[in-house]
């Protein structure tokens, strides 16, 4: 798990990364990412558990406690300012100059920008603007943008020079379903591009299917991290049985060395490991149960997430 | 539209490094500033706070036309105002010191103390600040960037109310050869130059107050605050050095050279009045202005 400072291979790397606010509350606690370079990371965990706080560190908005971090190789916040040019980024919604237009906003944020050249501002911000289809509202002020437009406007300010990095803070906050597509449309043209894509969510759902990497974060640690087929691996597949005689099932299945066996009343379930559901099925008829049916059931994605993460609802902290 | 044409559109020709990094810093530097610069003064708020201070120098100028008394060339009295309107009805151009004088008091600290509180702490309530820094702007080049802006507004609002006044003393008084407080007479040409001075005198009080704004507003994300905070320091100086029993406190009150200006209108001119002026005002600007940055280089942005 360790990195070193020229691993090219990673995107996003930080070890033992902590954060102590003021108060003494512990919001992130030794996080040690690896995002690989061309995935698209879907950064998951429930609200409160330090996602936008490590996005604020990995940006150089905040300082850490503890560790260290790196973008594209470089070191932050140390460096931030030689690295940041080349990342995009949403954190905690999208923020603009309500009196200005949209292009305006665009332009106010170019010209903050020392590596941004001026002579092809205007081409960049159109092009920019067209991405998100906002061209039409670009003389519009920023007060009188819905929603869905503040969240592309700044997705646009994300796509205003050619990127290596693009980090979205719950990008499809407060959208509707219409605006989650799109947002997840996007993402995947961005990634399309070979564009690093790391993207935080409450909800796996959003990710899920643009996503190739997650982390999963509870209560300000990483239970998880590793691709989406990693991911299913941790779930285990139980098989159960509907039988009138569960003692006898369960019995087989301890025979067989699988473990977990439960039972309820009319079925007798365990987990399957390595064992094949047809030879389960087998030695239970040849014992002489009575199988009424039999299910291997494989849990969902959703059902690991929450495993991970707890059900929500109750803070944590 | 993919990232790779937008690459292609926008990699700027391989410069030089050295000499040629240099001047693109400088000119993405000058590009940063008329953007901050477009900012604060196409901001209609900003632009009504010119307004108001340019209304004011016209508004005293036609009140003291109204009840002007005939005539009456007056000596220097103990009181700044009073010896100013007694010069008044002679000479237009001492509108231009009765205008200062009286917004000096509260308008244009209020004026520099709206702007630049709600320089970094505006940012930070919108938001805009976390983009800004994530561009990346730099927190030093930002700061810069904004206490150049503060100051230019300050400049502006403080030769307007001149150039208003100026213009309004010229059409409504008379002008002529200039009665200075000292009692000795100076040629009108003379008595503009010292218009000039005393303006880039007060220029320089209100960059300090553009100074400690500042400072106030990167402890802040609210803007309001902030700018409340400035102008109860303000006050409270400009109190403080009224009172006899603190008088020893005055000289290093942030207000109590302000109004010094006025040894510019006598003759010889009192130089080291002026100097201790301009050192109260640099030592304020240097003071607050490293506060900002040591405060905004070093916290987090969580707004």
């Amino acid at each position: 798990m360790t990195v070193s400072a020229g691993d090219a291979g990673l995107a996003i790397a930080s070890e033992g990364l902590t954060k102590r606010f003021r108060g003494g509350q512990l919001a992130v606690s030794d996080l040690s990412l690896e995002v690989p370079r061309g995935s698209v990371y879907g950064f998951l965990g429930p609200n409160g558990s330090g996602k936008t706080t490590t996005i604020r560190m990995l940006l150089g908005l905040a300082f850490p406690t503890s560790g260290t971090a790196e973008l594209l190789g470089v070191k932050v916040p140390g460096h931030a300012n030689q690295v940041l040019s080349r990342v995009g980024s949403l954190v905690e919604g999208p923020a603009f100059y309500p009196f200005l237009s949209g292009w305006d906003n665009l332009a106010r944020y170019d010209a903050a920008d020392a590596s941004a050249s001026p002579k092809t501002a205007k081409a960049r911000i159109g092009e920019a603007l067209e991405r998100v289809g906002l061209s039409n509202a670009a003389r519009k002020r920023f007060r009188n943008y819905s929603l869905g437009m503040k969240q592309r406007l700044a997705i646009a300010a994300g796509l205003l020079q050619p990127r290596d990095l693009i980090i979205l803070d719950e990008p499809t906050n407060g959208l509707d379903p219409q605006g989650t597509r799109e947002v997840r449309s996007l993402i995947r043209h961005i990634a399309a591009d070979g564009i690093t894509v790391f993207v935080s969510s409450h909800l796996l759902a959003e990710v899920e299917q643009v996503s190739s990497h997650v982390g999963v974060m509870r209560g300000g640690k990483l239970v998880f991290q590793g691709s989406l087929p990693d991911l299913r691996r941790t779930g285990t597949a139980r098989i159960s049985v509907r039988t009138a005689d569960e003692e006898a099932a369960s019995a087989v299945f301890a025979r067989l060395g699988l473990a977990d066996s439960a039972t309820v009343p009319g079925t007798a379930s365990a987990a399957l490991g390595d064992a094949e559901p047809e030879k389960v099925c087998a030695e239970l008829v040849h014992a002489g149960v009575g199988v009424r049916g039999l299910s291997v059931e494989t849990p969902s994605l959703e059902d690991l997430f929450v495993g991970l993460t707890g059900e929500g609802f109750d803070v944590e902290r | 539209m993919s990232s790779a044409d937008v690459a292609g559109t926008t990699a700027a020709p391989a410069e030089a490094a050295g000499a040629g990094e240099e001047q693109r810093s400088v000119r993405s530097y000058g590009r940063f500033l008329r953007s901050e610069l477009r900012l604060v003064f196409r901001r209609r708020r900003n632009q009504l706070l010119l307004l108001v201070v340019a209304l004011f120098p016209l508004l005293i100028g036609i009140a003291l036309k109204i009840a002007s008394p005939h005539g009456g060339r007056g000596g220097g009295g103990p009181n700044n105002g009073a010896a100013f309107f007694a010069q008044l009805a002679g000479n237009g151009v001492f509108l231009t010191f009765i205008a200062l004088t009286m917004l000096l008091i509260l308008v244009l600290p209020v004026v520099v103390a709206i702007v630049s509180g709600d320089s970094v702490a505006g940012e930070a309530g919108y938001g805009t600040l976390r983009y800004l820094l994530a561009v990346p702007a730099g927190r030093t080049r930002l700061l810069s960037v904004k206490y150049l802006a503060i100051v230019c507004f300050a400049v502006a609002a403080t030769f307007i109310v001149a150039i208003v006044a100026l213009v309004t003393g010229l059409v409504l008084f008379p002008a002529g050869p200039v009665t200075l407080l000292s009692g000795d007479t100076v040629p009108l040409a003379s008595g503009l130059l010292r218009v000039l001075y005393v303006t880039l005198y007060i220029s320089f009080a209100m960059a300090a107050v553009g100074a400690i704004g500042l400072a106030i507003s990167t402890f802040t994300e609210h803007g309001i605050g902030a700018i409340a905070a400035v102008m109860i320091l303000i006050v409270a100086s400009e109190v403080t050095d009224q009172v006899p029993q603190f008088a020893s406190a005055g000289p290093y009150l942030p207000t109590h050279w302000w109004t010094m200006f006025a040894a510019l209108l006598r003759s010889p001119v009192d130089t080291t009045t002026l100097w201790h002026g301009l050192a109260s005002f640099a030592a304020y600007t240097v003071i607050f202005v490293l506060i900002a940055w040591a405060r905004f280089t070093t916290t987090d942005v969580t707004s």
